[in-house]
């Protein structure tokens, strides 16, 4: 057993941090929650200069074809510094989709241009009854001569404003239980009858987007899978672009806990730096267990994922409802060890206080997933 | 990573679960949480440990030339858990396996480590631990228990206080003031004590749970010979301490094994107690609370492996390591308040009630996790040395 990096990990970690903080400041981060764009030209070619773009994709589609273990590294750096714009979209939820379901012309048709950086992607999945799964799924497609008719509102779509593909995902038949009938549909931009919005978002280095299709014609290729087939392909690709968030999520939760141990060092009250104070003291080591526990977590079930463990789906809720508790509450209490300078706008905290409340309900929140815990273990 | 184990490690897996399926004693009743021996079972957790250490499945990283196998710890970590797995009774000698044989072994002279840790592991000789006195519990390097020399023997004066096993221990571990002139840390011995020698009194401490598992210890002049000395004289803070380490890895591995096995009798608990007309398993706020008690489960023992890997690295554990016993607390208090919880009105009744659940084994368990916070360190300390020693934030 060895439950920890390799050195070409630990490499990779090393090489991510100083790239991000020479590349990825709060200046950089804050010019881009202004913008829609969330991102400049010249940061996502030096990502794919980097590989990261493609860091999961196999070599023959252009990527490094590396684990999820590797991933979370590169996530809990991304985390670190709040980096923003299409990276999770582009990588985890396109890429990722379009990977598992597609075919091999279809894979080689996209993936090594997102892995390049020459191409954008997005998958819409939830829509406005905000659930994850399949039973969420009300989006049509209505198949015609040569091709399909889509129709529904996806919402909470990421970065759906800067893809250059949406995989949307829409119901093709009414099955005998909600998996069954759920296709998935590659839809290029500037499609007929597709019409993307952005809509101001709390986060602001995370662009979500309403996406409206009114009977959207693709043609019958766009098809990405087996028609009414796709949820089990989906599904792995929700379980792993959540293993993924939460490598993001550690990384953020660990940078507030190291701003704030910091800050505490040097602040003065009352004639002595406030880290002294004990009520200080036990609020720093409460953030740092959650720190600790959720790496724990996420770090197990990237190494099931890997591995295709059975274990993976157990692993991956028991991940998600550590974590999504555990940044929530380590950024608040960032906030609350920094007084009134972690309230402002100046300070830093509030962007990880916001990331930490966005990634909590992507792909489900605590509850959700103590209750898949539940079922899983057979409670 | 890799989770995977050697073809060694597997036959060792394997043996020692055909081993447990045939040896754990008929006698032994699983029911509720039962990390820490009751009194009424010390004779039958006696032959129990006598038997792990015949079949050899016990002190299995010690030496070899001590009583012990020479393993690493992922054989120990397989052991904690097929003992989990198979819900094995609990080791009686748990303060000499998990703390006395360690130090020991680290500190001792070869004639000190020939002598104790094998009669350790066998439970021939049982261990406790005597550090806390009343006046001295958190801030431990305030002890006034006294040992002056006068000849070849120490002369020990003083009272140690919630001592665990002392009244059926052979031997204590004891922490005593040597140089009362040095600073507090530095005129402190460490002393292997007999409690047989004349001047050692135990007097049982009824607790919270209505039952003497703890004792007081009173020293009256006790003649300790020089040759009990373990480490160096006036030394015995850094011996001490070690214990302590030691206390922390090898017990914490046997805890999360223990809130394992609690954690099942729980659920099974749940399955069998109706809320509002379904089982308590299936009652929304409750599930929620039994799911996060799971995860909080798993989180332990996956926190553990990434400690036992920078042991087998030959590194330091790092963070992860040191909040173990804080989190193992945390959770199996909030186990103990789920199990009255879903017991409900029945959680009043107490052993001796026809009515009471599983025999009332949950309101004992429940009533004495409150210890788990103030034994070992208590949580406060535990939290002001993750914040000064892995935060590093400023002392007083």
């Amino acid at each position: 057993m060895d439950f920890g990096f390799s050195q070409e990990q630990e490499m990779l970690r090393a090489t991510a941090r100083k790239f991000l903080e020479n590349e990825c400041t709060s200046t950089f981060v804050r010019a881009r929650m202004d913008e829609p764009a969330g991102v400049t030209d010249d940061f996502w070619a030096k990502l794919a200069e980097q590989g990261w773009l493609g860091l999961v994709f196999p070599e023959e589609y252009g990527g490094s074809g590396l684990g999820f273990v590797d991933l979370t590294v590169l996530m809990e750096e991304m985390g670190r510094c709040v980096m923003p714009g299409p990276f999770f979209s582009t990588v985890l939820l396109g890429g990722l989709t379009i990977l598992e379901a597609g075919s091999p012309a279809q894979r080689k048709e996209w993936l090594p241009k997102l892995a390049a950086g020459q191409a954008k992607a997005t998958l819409a999945l939830t829509e406005p009854n905000a659930r994850w799964d399949a039973a969420g799924v009300t989006a049509t497609a209505k198949e015609g001569k040569g091709g399909f008719a889509l129709s529904g509102t996806k919402l909470f779509v990421p970065d759906a404003h800067l893809a250059d593909v949406i995989v949307v995902v829409a119901r093709t038949a009414e099955g005998k239980t909600p998996e069954d009938g759920v296709s998935l549909f590659l839809v290029p931009k500037g499609v007929k009858g597709l019409e993307v919005k952005l809509l101001p978002t709390m986060d602001q280095t995370r662009k979500l987007c309403e996406v409206t299709l009114k009977d959207a014609a693709v043609p019958a290729g766009a098809l990405l899978g087996g028609k009414g087939a796709a949820w089990s392909a989906l599904a792995r690709v929700i379980q792993r672009a959540t293993i993924a968030l939460c490598g993001e999520m550690c990384g953020g939760a660990q940078r507030v806990l190291d701003m704030t141990t910091e800050y505490v060092k040097i602040r003065v009250a009352f004639g002595k730096p406030i880290g002294t104070y004990q009520g200080v003291k036990h609020k720093a080591a409460d953030m740092l267990v959650d720190v600790e526990n959720a790496k724990s977590l996420t770090y197990y079930a990237a190494w099931a994922a890997d591995e295709n463990s059975p274990e993976t789906a157990l692993a991956t809720s028991m991940a998600k409802a550590y974590v999504s508790d555990a940044y929530r509450k380590v950024s608040a209490a960032g906030i609350q060890l920094h007084g009134g300078i972690g309230f402002t706008w100046e300070h830093d905290l509030h962007l990880y206080f916001k990331r930490a409340k966005a990634s909590e309900f992507t792909f489900g929140d605590a509850t959700h997933h103590r209750e898949r815990v539940a079922q899983l273990i057979k409670l | 990573m890799d989770f995977s184990l050697t073809p060694d490690q597997e036959t060792f897996r394997q043996t020692l679960r055909a081993w447990l399926k045939g040896n754990i004693p008929r006698e032994w009743k699983h029911v509720g949480s039962s990390e820490i021996p009751r009194v009424e079972a010390y004779d039958l957790l006696k032959r129990w440990q006598n038997s792990l250490f015949d079949a050899g499945f016990i002190g299995l990283t010690w030496p070899k030339e001590y009583g012990g196998r020479g393993l690493t710890f992922m054989e120990e970590l397989i052991l904690q858990e097929e003992m989990a797995f198979a819900k094995a009774p609990p080791i009686l000698n748990v303060l000499g396996v998990g703390m006395a044989g360690p130090t020991i072994i680290a500190y001792g002279t070869e004639a000190q480590k020939k002598r104790y840790p094998a009669k350790i592991l066998s439970c021939e000789e049982i261990w406790c631990q005597g550090y806390s006195e009343p006046n001295a519990g958190s801030d431990l390097a305030a002890l006034q228990t006294r040992a002056v020399k006068d000849g070849e023997h120490w002369v020990i004066n003083g009272q140690k206080v919630w001592t665990s096993f002392a009244q059926v221990a052979d031997w204590m571990m004891l922490l005593a003031r040597t140089d009362p002139s040095a600073p507090k840390h530095r005129g402190i011995t460490y002393f292997l004590l007999d409690m047989k020698l004349p001047g050692v009194t135990v007097k049982p401490l009824r607790q919270i749970t209505g039952e003497a598992e703890f004792n007081e210890v009173f020293f009256d002049n006790v003649r300790v010979h020089e040759s009990q000395v373990l480490g160096d004289v006036n030394a015995g803070w850094q011996v001490g301490i070690t214990t302590l380490m030691y206390e922390r890895l090898t017990l914490g591995f046997a805890l999360q094994t223990r809130l394992r096995i609690a954690l099942e009798s729980l659920i099974e608990l749940g399955r069998r107690m109706e809320k509002h007309g379904r089982a308590a398993t299936k009652e929304p706020v409750l599930r929620q609370k039994i799911a996060q008690l799971w995860i909080d489960t798993e989180c332990l023992r996956v926190t553990g492996a990434r400690a036992i890997t920078k042991l087998l690295r030959g590194e330091m554990p790092g963070p992860e390591a040191s909040a173990g016993k804080m989190v193992w607390v945390e959770t199996h208090q909030r186990l103990q308040e789920l199990a009255m919880d879903i017991e409900g009105p029945y959680a009043q009744l107490w052993k001796g009630s026809p009515w009471a659940i599983d025999g009332g084994v949950w309101q004992h368990s429940f009533l004495r996790s409150r210890a788990n916070s103030i034994e070992g360190g208590t949580t406060e300390i535990q939290k002001n040395i993750i914040a000064e020693r892995v935060l590093g934030l400023p002392k007083d």
